[in-house]
């Protein structure tokens, strides 16, 4: 299992194939109360770089892009009503959609734990 | 218990009473939770009409609406007026909003009845007092900006945004350039720029900010091509900072083929004192309700005049006033060059003699004086305040609104947002927080020329107080604020997460009688 983070503070969590796609512990502190997430279709497929959930705080309405290529598999409906898990546990529960990587390269360009954590100090 | 440099007490346990609307500033009910069938302020005749007609139709059960007397009635909005705070009320800094007074003057103008009431269907003839006043203010308008045209009809500053793009866009058409498809925004402009052009079906494009919170214009260059429609920059931008490059800028997208949307939001800084065709703009929507101090919301709909330059002058939107000696004729179909109708009639009677009447009332003069007042101010805030709060980009000089960022709240426990709210308690409207995007915890102040010094004096005391406060670590006073306001802090994430859109009645009771 890899865990690689964009400069934009998604992170995907790589099992085999799928990479499971949410926002950092960071981002969430930063953004506040969540109180309104917009998923995408399952199905659906994206380019890395494209928009493909909106998350909402008290403070503000942030984009969410995906970190690398693909298919979107899954999706979380638990924050459809309970849009908290976010803040709740960003990194587990509170996780966004599962994405079918396209071109597993891609992660190459993200940063590790490390890298990140130098990126939001 | 401590005093604030105002006098008034500001332990919790004194605020109470206020706070739970007791006395004289009481909880209001809405207007369904006090009226009942059984009242009516007026006296209506008994129904004379035969049931008959109705085929068995006739309402079974009584219309639910609230009966009151007129004093009830009265009392029920006066009450609630109290509950309002206006720059009527007191100094109200929303920074980039320009929330200066609306002289009374503007009223008396307004409410004369060759103005007041006029129908946008009467014929042109019976109106041409009323067209001469939107000439005049248009004239004025194209003054002060060194411009050639104006489109008086959008209603409010976004609107003027997308009239001033929509004209941009039939003038690259006209010229074969429909291809352009990129709209370069820089990072601190006002939200409904880059939704103006996303609107449009544009892609925005963000330039950043340099250190000094202003465009290079480098940066622009870098961003330009032949696929770039245009540029829709806001100067003074919203960290209160002059955009020391835009000639330049304006030069290279002009040469890049593209135009420039200025957002005229901040002119109350440079009223009477630059003017923006000199700039180089294309089109730029000039708030009434900001820099010609008609009310903001409230009065009615809002005016956002586009001033075009000659290059946007033939796309202009009808109708618009064309003068044949001493007749104003309103053009209603104009060549094919023109983008279109952009609203049904020419736009808000109301606040065109009220922005004239300002201007009037000013005279040229006055209102560089205005401009020039509206900047002191910002200045005096910012000199006053700085070695206590923290200003971003070099603490250098700004034009209408003084900027900080939450730095000197580092450590405290107190937020932006809790720091605001105990403005509230102080006796006055919070300035504009968390904007700018690119300064953090942003607090924009912008007093306008309408305040007097000793009343920024006032206020620049209780900041100063409130700030010596957060510091010494008495937090309380911020997350438990306001106290004083009619209601207290709002639970906004239980109102975003179970909103509440509907009204449901208190009790039941009285339908269970009926």
């Amino acid at each position: 299992m890899t865990i690689r983070y964009t400069e934009d503070h998604e992170y995907i969590r790589v099992e085999g194939k799928i990479g499971i796609v949410g926002i950092s512990n960071y981002a969430q502190e930063q953004l506040g109360d969540i109180v309104f997430v917009e998923l995408p279709s399952v199905g659906a497929s994206y380019k890395k770089g494209d928009e493909v959930a909106v998350v909402e705080s008290v403070k503000a309405a942030s984009e969410i892009y995906a970190p690398v290529s693909g298919k979107v598999v899954e999706v979380n409906e638990k924050l459809n009503d309970e849009p908290g898990l976010i803040n709740a546990d960003a990194a587990g529960g509170g996780w966004l959609l599962k994405i079918e990587l396209a071109d597993e390269g891609e992660l190459d360009a993200l940063m590790d734990e490390a890298a990140y954590a130098d990126h939001t100090a | 218990m401590s005093m604030n440099t105002q006098g008034r007490p500001t332990a919790p346990q004194a605020a109470s009473a206020a706070a739970a609307g007791s006395a004289l500033l009481p909880e209001e009910p809405l207007l369904f939770e006090i009226g009942d069938h059984d009242h009516s302020g007026v006296d209506l005749p008994d129904v004379d009409v035969s049931d008959d007609r109705l085929g068995g139709l006739r309402r079974q059960s009584p219309l639910d609406l609230p009966g009151l007397t007129e004093p009830e009635a009265m009392r029920h909005y006066v009450r609630l007026s109290r509950r309002n705070y206006s720059i009527d009320s007191g100094m109200y800094p929303l920074g980039s909003c320009t929330m200066k007074h609306n002289p009374r003057l503007n009223e008396k103008m307004a409410r004369l009845a060759g103005f007041a009431d006029v129908h946008p269907l009467q014929p042109v003839s019976t109106v041409q007092g009323a067209l001469g006043v939107i000439d005049e203010l248009a004239r004025w308008l194209m003054e002060l900006t060194n411009t050639v045209a104006v489109a008086m009809s959008p209603k409010a500053g976004a609107h003027g945004e997308l009239c001033g793009m929509m004209a941009i866009r039939a003038a690259h058409d006209a010229k074969g350039q429909g291809h352009r498809n990129i709209v370069l925004v820089p990072e601190s402009a006002h939200g409904t720029n880059p939704a103006t052009a996303a609107f449009l079906g544009y892609t925005v494009k963000s330039i950043d900010a340099n250190e000094n919170g202003t465009v290079d214009v480098e940066a622009v260059k870098a961003a330009l091509s032949d696929d770039v429609a245009a540029i829709m920059l806001t100067n003074p931008n919203t960290c209160g900072l002059f955009e020391p490059q835009v000639i330049e800028i304006a030069q290279a997208v002009h040469e890049a083929g593209a135009y420039f949307y200025c957002d005229g939001a901040n002119f109350n800084a440079i009223m009477g004192v630059v003017r923006p065709g000199d700039l180089g703009i294309d089109a730029m929507h000039i708030n009434l309700h900001k820099t010609f101090s008609t009310p903001h919301g409230g009065g009615g709909p809002g005016a956002g005049p586009v001033v075009l330059s000659e290059a946007l002058a033939p796309y202009a939107p009808v109708p618009f006033l064309r003068r044949d000696g001493d007749k104003l004729e309103l053009i209603e179909h104009a060549g094919a060059e023109s983008f279109g109708r952009l609203t049904a009639f020419h736009g808000q009677m109301g606040m065109y003699v009220r922005a004239l009447t300002y201007m009037l009332s000013h005279g040229a003069d006055g209102l560089a004086q205005a401009a020039r007042d509206a900047v002191l101010n910002a200045n005096y805030i910012k000199a006053k305040l700085r070695d206590v709060m923290s200003a971003p980009f070099n603490g250098q000089p700004v034009m209408h609104e003084a900027l900080f960022d939450d730095t000197f709240l580092k450590g405290t426990g107190v937020t932006t947002l809790d720091f605001a709210k105990a403005m509230i308690d102080e006796g006055f409207h919070p300035m504009t927080m968390y904007f700018p995007l690119v300064v953090h915890g942003a607090m924009l102040i912008e007093p306008t020329e309408s305040e007097s010094l000793q009343t920024l004096d006032v206020f620049i005391a209780a900041m100063r107080d409130l700030v010596q406060d957060a510091k010494a670590g008495n937090v309380e006073r911020f997350t438990s604020a306001p106290r004083r306001a009619p209601l207290s802090r709002l639970d906004e994430t239980r109102a975003a997460r179970q909103p509440r859109l509907k009204w449901t009645p208190l009790d039941n009771s009285r339908e269970a009688a009926e």
